[in-house]
């Protein structure tokens, strides 16, 4: 059987049978078409990737004020659009491992402090320009200055020095980071010649595609680039176009009418609509992306542990995935890590318990009820999950009380600032960058004012711990520390639900980013 | 033609000029007296003071107001709008692609509407109180009543989503061909159409029926002209003035408030634009897009009044 169905896959890979044909012979041979589909993809990836045609996306995350300085990147469309015509020093390969891209080596000194990383020979910027090691060194040089105002400054600001030597460019770190590879994967540091520095929004990289058309907040397009250094793997298009489509409506419309063959963000609740329609495909995968209420805890009544801990457990984590995430994510354990990140280890799953909440809350001493703010732009759906919150805690004896912000003016007012609201986080590609950003005392978005500084040895040991086993064992260890006494109430870890129009081959799950991080339109060809 | 009316026009066009500077003011004010300034929403959480400090003064954000106002009104007589503070483009080269679509929108819309309101107006006022009436205002007004949003859906759904016959999104770029452009506007203008078909065609009727009751549209109907000739010959001449200036009412919404249509179809326009630099508190471009939206008013406004006065013999031989 196995015999008949591949020779019949690879006849469909080969444009000789038809995939309604083929799903009928497969279902005549008693294989459920769930089956079927995935043994066609893999025949059709085995077959190899069409050339040819446009690839388009309609994505959401673009405004007309978007530029083409890597260092500016926020939002989505530009995220995805300097994808595909930058190419990074090392990449993040969607099993999780690093992937060396302009890098063809990348070294450490043992303590971690000194890395090397010795630059690939013959990759071509679009102007025809090889690809340096000096291009290589400005680029980094000009995200770590405060000028260029880059969204990866954070973490530049710890290179100590940068220098050329030869083929190689060597960094010097201030302190001992291990994860050094992992942070120079960051979206905003696409090589530019000469580091962007004579133009930072030339829009020139090494990436699979040309810019050609680049009008932000409404279209951006790219030609293939024909010396694209590996263009076996991807570029398989001719062209691609990025249609910004902020509207959820629209984009789904636009997807089912065929202007576009994906989108990005699909709704949850609209999910099992669209699924349904012929020919489209729902790609959804979860990453490190969270929904979070976050408690101040240094501030009253937050700054009692049992209090915390009775929130934590008069919350129905069950429920909330259910009902606002359509079961689109996973249960979240009240801290930020989850197997998307390397070195993850399990922890025993919190449960919803009314009884062991209302032990804690009594022990707490607290009286009267909790003020818990949130707002629309907290997460989607966040209202929902408040009001979720307020009646499973009610269960327990905990009065919530709750706020409702206005979208325009949470982050500056709310997030941050008020000791107990909800909030979202997109995660980070290590578990060090997660909690250097948000648990260290002296992190600017420590958003849960969780100042330990047994935990910020932790963090600092754990950096510059090169043994895998040890770094581990750390990492479980801060976990816990986190999970039951951390100020974070982490319910759900979110998913990335992209879809995908008929014909769209060669998607490549990715628990990095949406889009398979970014590069679906590089990855993804049209059948024939 | 006479000297009056010439006096009569130059006043009107010096007063809309005058109320131009006034609304310039106005929207200056307006965006000075907004909350956080320019500086702080382009560093958002970033922002230190010593970095706050330093961008304030490389955008001038430390000169008196006053002075900013003339320094910005000297440059937008000259033509230059100055560079939006998130991206540093220049701000007229952005707005006149915008611009240039936002028109072609409501042009292709007012195409449309205008003659179809004026002519269901007529057929209403000739057939009017009966089944052929009614149908008509029921139809127009509940077109408008509903809100734009879910008309606009309403017309993705079946047009673009179950039959295919025209785009979801009405992106429009540059190397599109006339056809291409007007098949990817179909439905906002059809939207936008039927959002404004009822105001028009409710004003025509109204104002004819109001100039039926006159004499002389009695002696035009005992001479025994047929009903259509009386509405056609006598009625609507003397009707025109109300009807143009509704008609300039709706031209002028067609393009400044045309911001959830555009939003809904993805149409690169002047409102898409807006919302997103009012979004980044991008001051330099909300107050040009703001001048441009009230240019646009005022001068429709103008035309209104020139035509009433033109078409209106009482204005035009003043005693």
């Amino acid at each position: 059987m196995t015999n008949e169905l591949d020779y019949l896959s690879r006849r469909v890979a080969a444009g000789k049978l038809s995939r309604r044909d083929f799903l009928g012979r497969a279902a005549a041979l008693g294989v459920a078409a769930p089956f079927a589909n995935s043994l066609l993809a893999s025949a059709a990836r085995a077959a190899g990737p069409v050339k040819g045609g446009i690839l388009k996306a309609g994505l959401v995350g673009g405004e007309s004020t978007n530029s083409l300085d890597p260092a500016l990147f926020m939002t989505q469309v530009p995220f995805a659009f300097g994808k595909m015509w930058g190419e990074l020093i090392v990449e993040l390969s969607p099993d999780g491992k690093l992937e060396n891209r302009i890098a063809e080596e990348i070294g450490s000194s043992d303590d971690a402090k000194v890395w090397t990383l010795k630059i690939r020979d013959g990759i071509e910027f679009h102007n025809g320009k090889t690809v340096t090691a000096e291009d290589v060194a400005a680029t980094l040089e000009r995200h770590s200055d405060e000028k260029s105002k880059s969204g990866a400054l954070g973490y530049m600001k710890g290179i100590d020095t940068i220098k050329v030597n030869g083929k190689e460019v060597v960094l010097t770190l201030k302190e001992p980071n291990a994860d050094l590879p992992y942070l120079l994967s960051d979206y905003h540091l696409i090589v530019q010649p000469n580091g962007g520095k004579d133009k930072a929004d030339a829009g020139i990289g090494a990436g699979p595609y040309k810019v050609k058309v680049n009008q932000p907040g409404v279209r951006h397009g790219g030609e293939r680039f024909a010396n694209y250094w590996q263009g076996d793997k991807m570029g398989h298009a001719d062209q691609i176009e990025i249609i910004v489509i902020n509207d959820a409506t629209a984009r789904t419309a636009a997807l089912q009418g065929g202007q576009v063959n994906m989108i990005n963000r699909v709704e949850p609740k609209v999910v099992d609509l669209i699924k349904r329609v012929p020919g489209v495909t729902i790609r959804n995968h979860s990453g490190p992306g969270h929904y979070v209420f976050i408690m101040h805890c240094n501030t009253a009544p937050f700054d009692n542990n049992d209090l915390r801990m009775a929130l934590k457990l008069a919350i129905d984590r069950e429920e909330m995935l259910k009902k606002v995430l359509r079961g689109y994510g996973s249960l979240g354990n009240d801290f930020p890590i989850n197997a998307s990140y390397p070195l993850f280890t399990e922890i025993e799953q919190r449960k919803y318990d009314p009884d062991k909440a209302k032990f804690h809350y009594k022990k707490s001493g607290h009286d009267g009820t909790v003020l818990l703010r949130t707002s629309d732009v907290a997460f989607p759906g966040a209202v929902d999950a408040s009001q979720l919150f307020q009646q499973s805690a009610a269960k327990a004896g905990i009065k919530i009380e709750l706020k409702r912000e206005p979208g325009d003016g949470y982050w500056n007012e709310v997030w941050n600032k008020q000791p107990f609201c909800a909030s979202y986080w997109g995660g980070r590609s290590t578990q060090d960058q997660m909690y250097s950003t948000a648990y260290l005392s002296t992190a600017d978005w420590n958003d849960t004012r969780f100042k330990r500084p047994d935990f910020d040895k932790m963090v600092l040991a754990a950096r510059a711990e090169l043994d895998e086993a040890k770094r581990k064992q750390m990492y479980h260890e801060m976990a816990v520390m986190v999970r039951d006494e951390g100020g974070l109430i982490l319910p759900m870890f979110n998913q990335f639900i992209d879809a995908t129009g008929p014909k769209v081959a060669g998607w490549v799950e990715d628990p990095h980013q949406e889009l398979c991080n970014g590069y679906a339109l590089a990855k993804c060809w049209l059948e024939a | 033609m006479s000297s009056p009316i010439v006096k009569l026009v130059a006043q009107r066009i010096a007063l809309g000029i005058l109320l131009l500077l006034a609304v310039s003011v106005l929207i200056f004010a307006g965006t000075q007296i907004l909350p956080g300034d320019v500086a702080q929403a382009i560093l958002g959480q970033s922002a230190t003071p010593e970095s706050l400090a330093n961008l304030r003064e490389q955008l001038g954000l430390n000169q008196p107001a006053y002075i900013r106002y003339f320094h910005w009104l000297g440059g937008v007589l000259t033509g230059d709008l100055g560079t939006a503070m998130s991206s540093g483009q220049d701000i007229a080269t952005s707005i006149k692609e915008r611009l240039w679509n936002t028109l072609f929108l409501a042009f292709w819309a007012a195409i449309v509407a205008i003659p179809l309101a004026i002519t269901l107006g007529l057929i209403a006022v000739r057939y009017r109180d009966g089944w052929v009436d009614k149908l008509i205002s029921g139809v127009a007004l509940a077109s408008t009543s509903f809100p734009e949003f879910f008309i606009g859906y309403l017309l993705v759904f079946y047009f673009a989503v179950q039959h295919q016959w025209f785009p979801a999104i009405s992106t429009v770029y540059d190397g599109m061909s006339f056809g291409e452009r007007l098949q990817a506007i179909a439905l906002p203008a059809a939207a936008l159409t039927l959002v404004v078909l009822a105001h028009m065609m409710r004003m025509t009727r109204a104002a004819i029926l109001n100039v039926m009751q006159s004499a002389y549209v009695e002696t035009a109907e005992l001479k025994g002209l047929s009903a259509s000739a009386v509405i056609r010959k006598h009625a609507f001449p003397n009707a025109i003035a109300p009807i143009i200036n509704v008609v300039m009412l709706n031209l002028a919404y067609l393009v400044v408030g045309v911001v959830v249509v555009e939003v809904i179809f993805v149409y690169p326009g002047m409102g898409q634009y807006l919302v997103d630099h009012v979004t980044k508190r991008d001051v330099p471009v909300v107050q040009a897009v703001g001048l441009i939206f009230a240019a646009v008013y005022i001068t429709l406004n103008i035309v209104a009044d020139i035509a009433a006065i033109v078409a209106n013999p009482r204005l035009r031989h003043p005693k």
